[in-house]
């Protein structure tokens, strides 16, 4: 039998599960690796310039996709600095297969040059990981990697490559089949429950949809619209789960939770039934769980039996994949009166519409309402704090307008990676990032990486001189101290601005831009916006950055204090 | 969370018999901040599975996701609730008694006979016992022991429990 070495076995294991592009960051123990992916041409090799950035990059990828995004990193450093990118990628539920270097195994555990305990380390927020100890194990252990994280509930899995192991000749087959007996995801829809919660659908005088990032991770929004089209039961959506159907749907009410629109809360506040779909009822989303959705008995269908009744005690649960039991339940629905119901959203939205106050000088969402318009068809990522929420709360999202984002964890830093990855999986829809100056600054050396894969993303940059959000919550509860948060004069700020002279914002990103070979647009005023999208646009291989000066004092309302109810909603200041 | 009903509970567990599985185990415990009473865990017929005890005290919504969560690892093959379920549970335990007079031995002898214990090693002036029963009972001789002696030396295993033939296949 012909045997072959564990580095060539991994790279026959790539082509076969269809992995044609992977993101990898090279080192002492993977060079092996590296040697044999040279060597081929089926799977193209992503260089980004951080590890931190290069899980974003696999991630976003995954997610804009619907792939498993694969990374290779060496062992030690390298390794660890996946952990964000891991975390990030468990609590948004994407589909990562990360390979790390390993020393050989007789120096593990000997405190050997860039030796971690990388499975050890990534055990809470891995869904699967393991070292490879026995070359033998080597294609089943790839094998039920990829299979583990795309099948049920989506998450990272990390495999690590002692580098003795990979070097060891052994079997050349690549198995075709996995059988993991602690491991069966639920695929079958349990219809007597799903019946039952049909039932209270139909009974309810003020039904409401909950649409979470389940929904659109199983593509299920076309599936989705029809139901919420065939039983007129109007739609509320966490921030995942937003264009689970179209933002501009007449039943769309829009966003829940902490910056959620005033109607969305009231709505869920006085809904009688909450039928909800692929959420895990995080704490932005319930605010104090006593007090969330009070009058209301709650269905939840949700992939993963663990998510059901674990902050929210639910009514009628039924474990499903969101897509199948959206096509099951489309069979038995009928259409709801919710005639009345809708009137009194209606006026909810009426009472406080979800927009940001008409200044004379230039707004978050005037960027947005922009980027709204100019473009048919986008995958738009974000990085984390205001301008994330901005973009929640006014993007327009359809069949061909997508966001991304790091919603569970709330990683500053991904905005930029998050565009490479989803350019480079998507390369004929636009792209477009949307970071503060905080989170651009945390993953601004990929810029490297989206100028030489020549990719024309338009990297927006929401400039308003500070940690954004961070502030507000200093403006709102801290009584002004706004410690820690001026990036502009740094720590020392003390809020003198105008007393003692500022010193210049650093660094000058448009300049940046073009240091990198980039491109780089300051904009601040209103007439300025669509100009520079149309030129960013014209773009076939040059990445663009579009700084937009933004005021500081431009807060997200509505906001629902941390842990506050309904009642605690700061509509404006 | 539901203060009131806060108790005691017990799992079985079949896992891979793998590196990391006890570590993820006993992982998933304190990074959720659940209780964990007690642990035990040993191989099965199998090589390839091994078999867990665990005990928690926890209300009945943490126990529920205590099931779930375990349920969801990859390397758990089973979980089994032995709550409302017969079960057969003993812990061994190890007291070895030292600066013993000769009216403590007696005593001593006195306590093994009554707790059914074995007296397995025995020296000038210390005595060494061996428990098997339930972990309630090893908790009271150990007060009790804790008690009469001036200086004790404990170590016990754990409980290790399994179902009860059930009626049917009697």
């Amino acid at each position: 039998m012909k045997k072959i070495s564990g580095n060539k076995l991994l790279v026959k294991a790539l082509k076969e599960e269809g992995v044609d592009i992977l993101f990898g960051y090279p080192g002492a123990c993977t060079i092996d690796i590296s040697d044999e992916l040279y060597k081929q041409d089926y799977t193209k090799v992503i260089l980004p310039r951080q590890e931190v950035a290069l899980v974003h990059e696999a991630d976003a990828y995954a997610r804009s996709t619907g792939k498993v995004g694969v990374c290779l990193v060496t062992s030690g450093p390298g390794a660890t600095n996946l952990v964000t990118g891991l975390a990030t990628a468990y609590y948004d539920s994407v589909p990562l297969v990360c390979f790390t270097g390993q020393v050989a195994r007789h120096l593990i555990g000997n405190d050997a040059f860039q030796e971690v305990d990388i499975v050890g380390i990534t055990r809470s927020i891995t869904k699967y990981g393991v070292t490879v100890r026995n070359r033998d194990d080597l294609g089943r252990i790839v094998k039920e990697a990829f299979y583990i994280a795309r099948s049920g509930r989506p998450g990272p899995v990390l495999i690590d490559l002692p580098k003795d192991v990979m070097g060891e000749l052994g079997n050349a087959e690549y198995p075709a089949e996995v059988n993991i007996r602690g491991y069966k995801p639920n695929t079958q829809v349990h219809i007597g429950q799903l019946k039952k919660a049909i039932k209270m659908l139909g009974k309810a005088k003020r039904p409401l949809f909950l649409a979470g990032g389940g929904v659109n991770i199983a593509r299920a929004n076309e599936e989705f619209t029809k139901l919420v089209e065939k039983t007129n039961v109007p739609v509320v959506t966490t921030v995942m789960g937003r264009g689970a159907i179209a933002t501009n749907h007449p039943l769309y009410v829009g966003n829940l939770g902490m910056h959620g629109a005033y109607a969305c809360n009231m709505a869920v506040g006085e809904c009688d039934l909450l039928f909800s779909i692929g959420t895990r009822f995080n704490d932005r989303i319930t605010g104090k769980l006593h007090s969330f959705a009070p009058h209301a008995q709650i269905v939840h269908i949700d992939i993963d039996t663990a998510a059901i009744s674990k902050n929210v005690q639910v009514d009628v649960p039924v474990v499903a994949d969101a897509r199948e039991a959206v096509i099951r339940m489309l069979e038995y629905v009928t259409e709801c009166d919710t005639k009345k119901w809708l009137d009194e959203i209606g006026e909810w939205k009426c009472k406080h519409p979800m927009q940001m106050r008409k200044k004379p000088i230039m707004t978050p969402q005037d960027v947005i309402d922009t980027i709204n318009r100019v473009f048919d068809e986008a995958v738009v990522v974000t990085d984390v704090g205001q301008h994330q929420m901005f973009t929640a709360q006014f993007i327009e999202l359809n069949a061909k307008k997508r966001l991304l984002m790091s919603g569970g964890l709330g990683t500053m830093g991904y905005g930029l990676p998050g565009a490479i990855g989803a350019k480079i999986g998507n390369p004929d829809v636009p792209v477009i990032s949307i970071s503060g100056d905080g989170g651009m600054q945390m993953n601004i050396q990929e810029l490297a990486t989206a100028v030489l894969e020549e990719l024309p993303i338009i990297s927006c940059i929401f400039n308003n001189n500070n940690l954004g959000m961070v502030r507000q919550w200093q403006k709102l509860f801290y009584g002004k101290r706004y410690s820690m948060t001026c990036l502009r004069s740094g720590a020392a700020c003390r809020g003198r601005c105008g007393e003692v002279e500022c010193p210049a914002y650093t660094p000058d990103f448009v300049r940046l831009a073009e240091s990198y070979g980039a491109k780089g647009l300051r904009v601040s005023k209103t007439e300025e916006i669509e100009p520079a999208f149309r030129e960013a646009m014209k773009s076939v291989k040059t990445p663009y950055i579009i700084e937009f000066e933004i005021d500081p004092e431009d807060l997200v309302y509505p906001m629902i204090q941390p842990g506050g109810t309904l009642e605690d909603m700061i509509l404006d200041c | 969370m539901n203060g009131n009903s806060m108790k005691k509970r017990w799992i079985s567990l079949y896992v891979e018999n793998q590196v990391g599985v006890l570590s993820k185990i006993s992982g998933l415990f304190s990074g959720k901040s659940y209780n964990l009473d007690s642990l035990t865990v040993g191989t099965t017929e199998d090589p390839t599975i091994s078999r867990m005890t665990i005990a928690t005290v926890s209300d009945d919504e943490t126990f529920e996701q205590i099931k779930k969560q375990l349920n969801r690892l990859v390397e758990v093959i089973k979980v089994i609730d032995f709550t409302d379920v017969f079960v057969r549970m003993k812990e061994i335990l190890y007291v070895k008694v030292r600066k013993c007079t000769p009216e403590d031995k007696v005593e001593i002898f006195q306590i093994a006979e009554t707790f059914k214990a074995k007296v397995i090693d025995y020296g000038k002036d210390s005595l060494l016992l061996e428990f098997v029963q339930t972990a309630t009972k090893n908790d009271a001789v150990i007060k009790l022991m804790k008690e009469e002696f001036k200086s004790i030396e404990v170590v016990r295993g754990g409980s290790v429990g399994i179902e009860s033939i059930s009626m049917m296949e009697r």
